[in-house]
């Protein structure tokens, strides 16, 4: 699990957040139920899928392909419904993962 | 100068930063001399005639979150319509400073004082200190500056007068000169590091959301901040009674020594009612006294239990209701001494809502019964409401 935001060294008197971009230590991630796969194939590279995404999880990588971040993907599934050519699919997650006892 | 002139006048004194407010009766006043200090300059302050009271708090919250020191006023339905914001802007530790000329809330409706509005803020946070006299609005809105911005405390402050019988009464004000009131009164200095303080060199995210893993936590801070207040408030009063000549305490404890029956209340009716037992005393030799509830949030529970040690009975007049119990006053003023090992017994009256009286006759029936529980040590009834028209209501005598 991620760091905790304060800690006894650095508790404010009220929810102030001093460290930019700290959300980045939640890996909001583990939330996901389905996850997008792109299919590289059909993906005509309009880049939809990274303008939608609420959590900034998709990117262009080097090659020139997108890519998620699975780290911080909901699976909120926005980028699979906006996709003109229909190239993400949402897989769900293995079912023992919501099921087992951990 | 009427209650509300000294208000203002306190403020102008306290060189606040920000004043924003809307008007409504009875605070009207107070928000019309502070835009005319401003328009005259007389105060060199960002006046933000806002569009109703849920906007005047929003951007109190928002200047005192750049380190302004700020100030509003409002009563009645403009407080109830900030509600939300009361606990925002005491959840974010920010100092602010406010009248509020205690009004009625509709239904019925009436521009006319009982505590109903205040009672509804209790447990926002604020700090809540009522005043007798238009002296006292005056020292408490400066005395309050001192209190909110102190480090151990850093909650805002609610100063509770009496709409119409004390925003309108105009009583001889002592107003210092502004140099002492600086000296005691230094500017508001946040520290970035401590404070919620917005500033852009030193980003930072404040107003968020937060975890059930940490508002417990912040929950806590808040009611150790409360706590903490008891000692400032007296801190801050004792260095006002140095410097002006004038103090005021936790609670005033008039006549209470020697004391069989207490009467205790908050605001003007504590005027009346230390005139009463003085006239009780000398007249019929009646051992009673008065017990001035002057901070209401934190309630200085410990001063409660102390002055009325001795007492045998304790008279508790509300200016509010709590529908389905009672009346708050009674409930905490029961609650402090519960645990203190001390049974007087007590009564729990209801008094002067909607800007009925509370009149010296009011007074001294609340002190016979009170005296009557004091021999017999029993109280007639759980709950009198003074100066109701039983008849109309078909109440039971």
């Amino acid at each position: 699990m991620s760091k905790p935001y304060w800690t006894k060294e650095n508790f404010p008197i009220t929810p102030i957040i001093r460290n930019p971009a700290g959300s980045l230590a939640f890996k909001c991630g583990l939330w996901r139920t389905t996850t997008p796969i792109i299919d590289s194939q059909k993906c005509t590279k309009c880049g939809l899928c990274e303008v939608y995404c609420p959590d900034e999880a998709v990117h262009k990588s080097e090659k020139g392909v997108f890519e998620i971040n699975y780290d911080y993907c909901k699976g909120c599934g926005i980028c699979a419904n906006e996709c003109p050519p229909k190239a993400i699919r949402m897989v769900a997650e293995v079912e023992e993962s919501c099921t087992s006892e951990s | 100068m009427s209650g509300n002139r000294a208000v203002a006048e306190a403020a102008k004194l306290a060189k606040v930063n920000v004043v924003s407010a809307y008007p409504i009766t009875p605070q009207t006043s107070i928000v019309e001399y502070l835009s005319e200090f401003v328009a005259n300059g007389e105060l060199a302050a960002e006046f933000v005639q806002a569009e109703s009271e849920f906007g005047a708090m929003s951007a109190c919250i928002g200047a005192s979150s750049v380190g302004a020191r700020v100030f509003t006023a409002t009563c009645s339905q403009g407080l109830a319509l900030m509600h939300e914001l009361n606990y925002v802007a005491a959840g974010l530790r920010l100092p602010i400073v406010m009248a509020v000329t205690n009004r009625q809330l509709s239904q019925p409706l009436g521009m006319w004082c009982d505590h109903s509005d205040a009672m509804g803020e209790r447990d926002s946070g604020w700090i809540q200190i009522y005043v007798e006299s238009c002296q006292e609005a005056f020292d408490t809105v400066i005395q309050a500056f001192k209190i909110s911005e102190d480090r151990e405390v850093l909650l805002p402050t609610m100063v509770c007068l009496d709409g119409f019988i004390l925003s309108h009464t105009s009583e001889p004000v002592d107003v210092p000169d502004s140099q002492i009131i600086q000296d005691f009164l230094p500017p508001y200095k946040p520290d970035s590091e401590y404070h919620t303080l917005l500033d852009v060199q030193k980003p930072l995210a404040a107003g968020g959301g937060c975890p059930p893993a940490f508002t417990m936590e912040f929950d806590y801070k808040k009611y150790e901040a409360q706590e903490n207040a008891k000692e400032v408030i007296r801190k801050v009063d004792t260095e006002f009674g140095d410097t002006f000549g004038r103090r005021y305490g936790l609670v005033e404890a008039y006549r209470c020594e020697d004391a069989d029956v207490i009467l205790a209340g908050m605001g003007t009716m504590i005027g009346t009612a230390k005139e009463v037992a003085d006239k009780l005393r000398q007249e019929k030799g009646w051992p009673v006294g008065v017990l001035k509830l002057r901070s209401y949030r934190p309630f200085p529970k410990e001063d409660v239990a102390r002055a009325t040690a001795g007492s045998k009975a304790l008279a508790v007049v509300s200016r509010a209701v709590s529908y389905g119990v009672g009346a708050p006053v009674y409930s905490d003023v029961a609650a402090a001494i519960s645990n203190s090992g001390q049974k007087p017994v007590l009564l729990n009256f209801i008094a002067g809502m909607g800007g009925r009286d509370v009149t010296q006759k009011n007074i001294a029936q609340v002190f016979e019964q009170g005296l009557k529980a004091a021999q017999t040590g029993e109280v007639q009834s759980e709950i009198e409401w003074v100066g109701l028209n039983k008849n109309l209501v078909g109440a039971s005598p």
